[in-house]
């Protein structure tokens, strides 16, 4: 009986594995540079983002569905690490303008003249033009990258340290983690953050040295990367969660005091957890903005990780195929009745016009989710395919 | 119209004989001084108006008044000075007095009299003496009034006499008043002014501060060899270090203050510009600049162009210049840091008498000291009014969060529909405090009855599932506020309030308080007052303090457990509603008014601990206080304050996870 729920879950794996690698090579033979353009730069670009989505909503399936700890702050781990990589894309580009700007002059740059007119362009629009101290490894690429690991990193380290020490825990830690992404994104809006307040880091999409190869190929290079990395994130997790280690944490989910009574170190393990969980959300953010092209603080708002919650809790949580469901699901649908292209439906007196309904739809369909299928789309077919057998 | 002229003629030669009098002898003023009216100026008006001050009151008030307003005119011919009422075609010219007709003249022949603005200001310092003295106490006022605009030297004794002759108690010490700005600012007498900015001790009005603040101006920097003896001596400047204070002495640098008076830099300049050094200080762009106008080939002075990428070649490059005597000389930092250390920099006060500048030093400390306590007040204000706003915002969540233990977003949204509640009632009806008796109990019933729906089809499945429940409701939250943001748009709708709570109620210049806040403080507190008598002293708190601690036991009673839990989120919901009324009337009415507060109101019955009520007003004071403490160190960043706020609240949660009223005993349990 184990082993074949095994053999079925290392199917899953494999299965997964190749369906991610048949999408990714079709899209790519359908991609302008490499195929015949049936596929759109710009679609290219959503399903690239969509992608990144899955991997935070499995980040969130994780310590949600698995660990049982909702938090309402992964999103704001995402942001960070598209900070993190934005401030180098931003400051390594502005660099090579100004450099190339500064062919013309007669004397070569001084360090002090060079970072002045750096400032000068990225910060005259919070007025400006001293590079704050937070940028200080922004011109080195491998030091921003750790960046996007080692802040959220330690960010969610002290957060979590104090939170599961003083054992808050349900709706009171995800309040809590609603105010900590609050407020970050507070912070953030501020002109003097040092991150150019409300205006954010813009122009992400121009990936410094590489740039002569075009959006076009720049596409889908992220749109590979991304899904490499979802599938090693997925492997990972479902070898995780498979696990001694993983047993651990879902016994947690379900009765916390008995697993400390029997002598685990509850802690220790949610905090893992959730350090691990922030980290490849992080990633995934700073895979993400490159190909969104833009950030800023109201990515970060609270709302944005309620969504996130959303997601995983349509797709079905506590199975990692169930975050990836939802998000591409609900992130989907969302791009195409935003967009206008779904048809609208005329009622003789009034028309829905799916624009400014589509959020009501998806508000009411996820209570009429959350009452009849616990487990979301996942838990609604599971039930049609069990009673058929 | 001859007969009626030659009844006035009658009337004015034989009643008024002494005017007619004195407006003949004017009269003739007039005309001596034509020249001089027609085409003033600034230079020859003073004569005129010197000389002019010799005849009667009445007649001189109103000549000034016509000649300011621009009301004079002159027959081109004559040149004799008039008044004219204006008919279709033509012109009636009257004598001054307006009494005496001249004769009727074509628009051609007659010029209007404009005197520009230095002149119109002359005459309104002269004509403000007549004012002053004017039988009708109006027109007095208004010359006060525009003297406090406008005071100068001259006034001085006008408003001696003008405090010595008034009659009306009020606008005699509004003059005295007046009287001691002026004695202030213009006196000789040291005494006098010594004795005024005494008086002035302990009266926080801003115009007093203003006028002591105006007697400590001080010079632009100066610099000397040493201090000047014979100089009152403002402060004495360091440059690259000291501030300027607003009473003109010197201070440090601190955390609000970061302003340095002067830079080295430009303090050698200003040797330079005053001759105490030779050698003209060459800034980098300069260097540069001179640097590029050098270049020979891929060298300058030897050093070769792409070697110059940094300030100490550049410097090396640039000496090398100024030994070809290609360049003037370069001043090393250290050398300006020496120079600028051999002089001393310093301000003078512009009020030559130290006596006078200490004394005005010392009152304004003490009002600055009292100042300071009704700041502290303001602030106790400032805090007490959040914490009402937060408390409203929280006080529906007390209940359904607080006590039912039902986490809902949508919360927020109840709170939004009360006030779009009120922005409809007030499409219909047009008084606003009606609406607002209205609109009230309205907002109850809608909000009631939606919170009765939310928990019949929604909460009524999840009440075991507390995450589940939080997610549901997000939502019903999101897809209420798309509705609204559907039926109302997205731009924000007012709610006014009824004109009784516009303005506020001031206590002194620092110190005002809007009715608005105090009425919303009074709301709070009803809000207050009518939970806790629900919850403590009627039949439905009881069975919902029964229900939520032990709902089984509470239905073996005789309750019914699904009835109260429906009545009890009904009535958190509606009391979410009227709160929505009180925040929409002083802040916009949006769809997004909800979200903006959930967070806080979360946080509010965390803080304060879950299932109690004192707790939740123990939350919003602390919330509110807190956060109106930290802006009150960088009031022009609201957003930083509510950061550090938000964090300081997470560290709280770790001290006291329970909030600050915990409860204790088998409540307590989850």
């Amino acid at each position: 009986m184990t082993n074949s729920i095994n053999d079925l879950l290392a199917r899953h794996t494999l299965i997964f594995t190749i369906v991610v690698v048949i999408f990714s090579l079709f899209i790519t033979f359908f991609s302008e540079p490499y195929g015949n353009g049936l596929i759109s730069t710009s679609f290219v670009k959503t399903l690239g983002k969509t992608v990144c989505l899955c991997i935070i909503a499995l980040a969130m399936d994780v310590v949600w569905g698995y660990c049982g700890i909702l938090s309402l702050g992964h999103f704001a781990f995402f942001g960070l690490g598209g900070y993190m990589i934005g401030m180098w894309l931003m400051y390594e580009r502005t660099a090579i303008i100004v450099q190339e700007a500064a062919i013309n002059e007669l004397l070569p740059l001084t360090e002090t003249e060079l970072s002045n007119a750096i400032g000068n362009q990225i910060f005259g629009v919070v007025g400006g033009y001293e590079i704050p101290s937070i940028w200080m490894f922004a011109d080195s690429l491998g030091l921003q990258l750790i960046l996007v690991i080692v802040v959220p990193g330690i960010l969610a380290f002290i957060f979590g340290w104090l939170a599961f020490r003083s054992r808050v825990t349900g709706v009171y830690l995800s309040i809590l983690t609603q105010a900590l992404t609050l407020a970050l994104s507070l912070y953030l809006f501020q002109n003097d953050s040092g991150l150019r307040g409300n205006n954010g880091l813009s122009g992400l999409q121009n990936i410094p040295g590489i740039e002569y190869l075009g959006q076009e190929v720049i596409s889908i290079g992220f749109f590979w990367a991304s899904c490499i990395f979802l599938i090693s994130i997925f492997l990972l997790f479902h070898s995780l969660m498979k696990s001694k280690f993983g047993l651990i944490i879902t016994s947690i989910r379900d009765n916390e005091t008995r697993v400390r009574f029997l002598g685990y170190n509850v802690e220790i393990y949610k905090l893992f957890i959730f350090v691990l969980t922030a980290i490849i959300s992080s990633i995934a953010g700073a895979l993400y903005y490159p190909q969104a092209g833009i950030i800023n603080p109201a990515e970060l708002a609270p709302i944005a990780s309620i969504y996130l919650a959303v997601w995983v809790a349509i797709g079905g949580r506590g199975k990692l195929y169930g975050a990836i469901i939802g998000a591409t699901f609900v992130s989907l649908f969302s791009s195409w009745f935003t967009g206008g292209q779904a048809p609208d439906i005329p009622l003789g007196m009034f028309t829905i016009e799916w624009v400014n309904w589509w959020t009501v739809l998806l508000g009411f369909g996820f209570v009429i989710i959350t009452i009849f299928s616990e487990n979301g789309i996942i838990g609604f077919l599971r039930n049609i395919f069990v009673k058929e057998k | 119209m001859k007969i009626k002229f030659y009844i006035i003629f009658l009337y004015v030669f034989f009643i008024n004989l002494p005017a007619v009098a004195h407006h003949d002898e004017f009269n003739i003023f007039l005309i001596e001084n034509s020249e001089n009216i027609i085409k003033s100026s600034a230079k020859t008006v003073d004569s005129i108006l010197r000389d002019i001050q010799s005849f009667d009151d009445e007649i001189v008030s109103r000549f000034l008044e016509l000649w300011k307003s621009k009301s004079l005119y002159y027959i081109k011919d004559t040149k004799q000075v008039v008044i004219v009422n204006e008919n279709e075609e033509s012109l009636d010219a009257l004598e001054i007095d307006g009494l005496t007709r001249i004769g009727n003249y074509s628009k051609k022949e007659i010029k209007k009299i404009k005197p520009n603005s230095g002149v119109r200001a002359k005459i309104d310092s002269i004509l403000v003496k007549y004012q002053i003295s004017n039988s009708d106490i109006n027109v007095r006022q208004k010359s006060i009034e525009s003297l406090k605009r406008n005071i100068r030297p001259e006034h001085l004794e006008v408003l001696q006499d003008a405090y010595i002759n008034e009659s009306d108690a009020e606008l005699k010490t509004v003059i005295d008043r007046l009287l001691k700005f002026a004695i202030v600012k213009y006196s000789d007498s040291n005494d006098k002014k010594l004795e005024i900015i005494e008086s002035f001790k302990g009266d926080t009005a801003i115009e007093i501060r203003a006028s002591l603040n105006q007697l400590l101006n001080s010079s632009e920097v100066k610099v000397g060899i040493s201090l000047p003896n014979n100089k009152n001596i403002a402060r004495v400047i360091v440059p690259g270090f000291t501030i300027k204070n607003s009473n003109g002495t010197s201070g440090t640098t601190n955390f609000f203050n970061e302003d340095i008076e002067i830079s080295i830099n430009d303090a050698y300049d200003k040797l330079y510009a005053d001759n105490l050094v030779y050698k003209k200080r060459i800034t980098q762009d300069e260097l540069k600049k001179i640097l590029e106008q050098n270049i020979s080939g891929d060298t300058i002075g030897g050093y070769s162009i792409s070697s110059l990428d940094n300030e100490q070649s550049r410097i090396a490059a640039y000496n090398k210049l100024v030994a070809d005597n290609l360049a003037p000389p370069f001043i090393s930092e250290n050398k300006i840091n020496e120079e600028v250390n051999k002089f001393i920099f310093y301000s003078i006060y512009n009020e030559t008498s130290s006596e006078v500048t200490n004394a005005a030093l010392n009152t304004l400390a003490s009002i600055n000291f009292r100042v300071q306590i009704y700041k502290y007040i303001d602030l106790l204000i400032d805090g007490l009014s959040l914490a009402s706003i937060y408390f409203l915002g929280a006080i529906g969540l007390a209940i359904t969060f607080g006590v039912m233990r039902v986490i809902n977003m949508a919360h927020g949204e109840f709170i939004m529909m009360g006030a779009y509640t009120g922005y409809v009632v007030q499409q219909f009806i047009s008084n606003h405090t009606l609406s607002l008796l209205v609109a009230l109990p309205l907002a109850f019933i809608i909000t009631f009855i939606a919170g009765v729906i939310m928990e019949r089809l929604v909460i009524r499945h999840l009440y075991r599932k507390p995450l589940d429940t939080l997610l549901a409701t997000f939502g019903i939250s999101i897809a209420l506020q798309q509705i609204a943001k559907n039926i109302f748009g997205t731009q924000a709708r007012p709610l006014t309030s009824p004109s009784w709570l516009d303005g506020s109620l001031s206590l002194s210049d620092d110190l005002s308080i809007s009715y608005i806040r105090i009425a919303i403080f009074i709301l709070s507190l009803i809000f207050l007052g009518l939970l806790l008598f629900v919850m403590n002293r009627t039949r439905l708190g009881l069975e919902t303090r029964a229900v939520t601690q032990n709902p089984v036991m509470a239905s073996n009673m005789g309750i019914n457990p699904e009835r109260i839990n429906m009545l009890t989120f009904g009535f958190g919901s509606g009391i979410a509603g009227i709160a929505g009324i009180a925040i929409g009337l002083f802040s916009k009415v949006t769809s997004e008014l909800g979200s903006e507060y959930i967070v806080q109101s979360f946080m509010t019955v965390v803080v304060g601990g879950v299932g109690n009520i004192w707790g939740t007003l123990a939350g919003a004071s602390l919330i509110g206080f807190l956060q109106k403490f930290i802006e009150w160190f960088n009031p022009s960043n609201t957003l930083a304050a509510q950061t550090y706020m938000i964090i300081f609240i997470i560290l709280f949660i770790q001290f006291r996870p329970k909030g600050i009223v915990a409860l204790k005993g088998r409540a307590a349990d989850d």
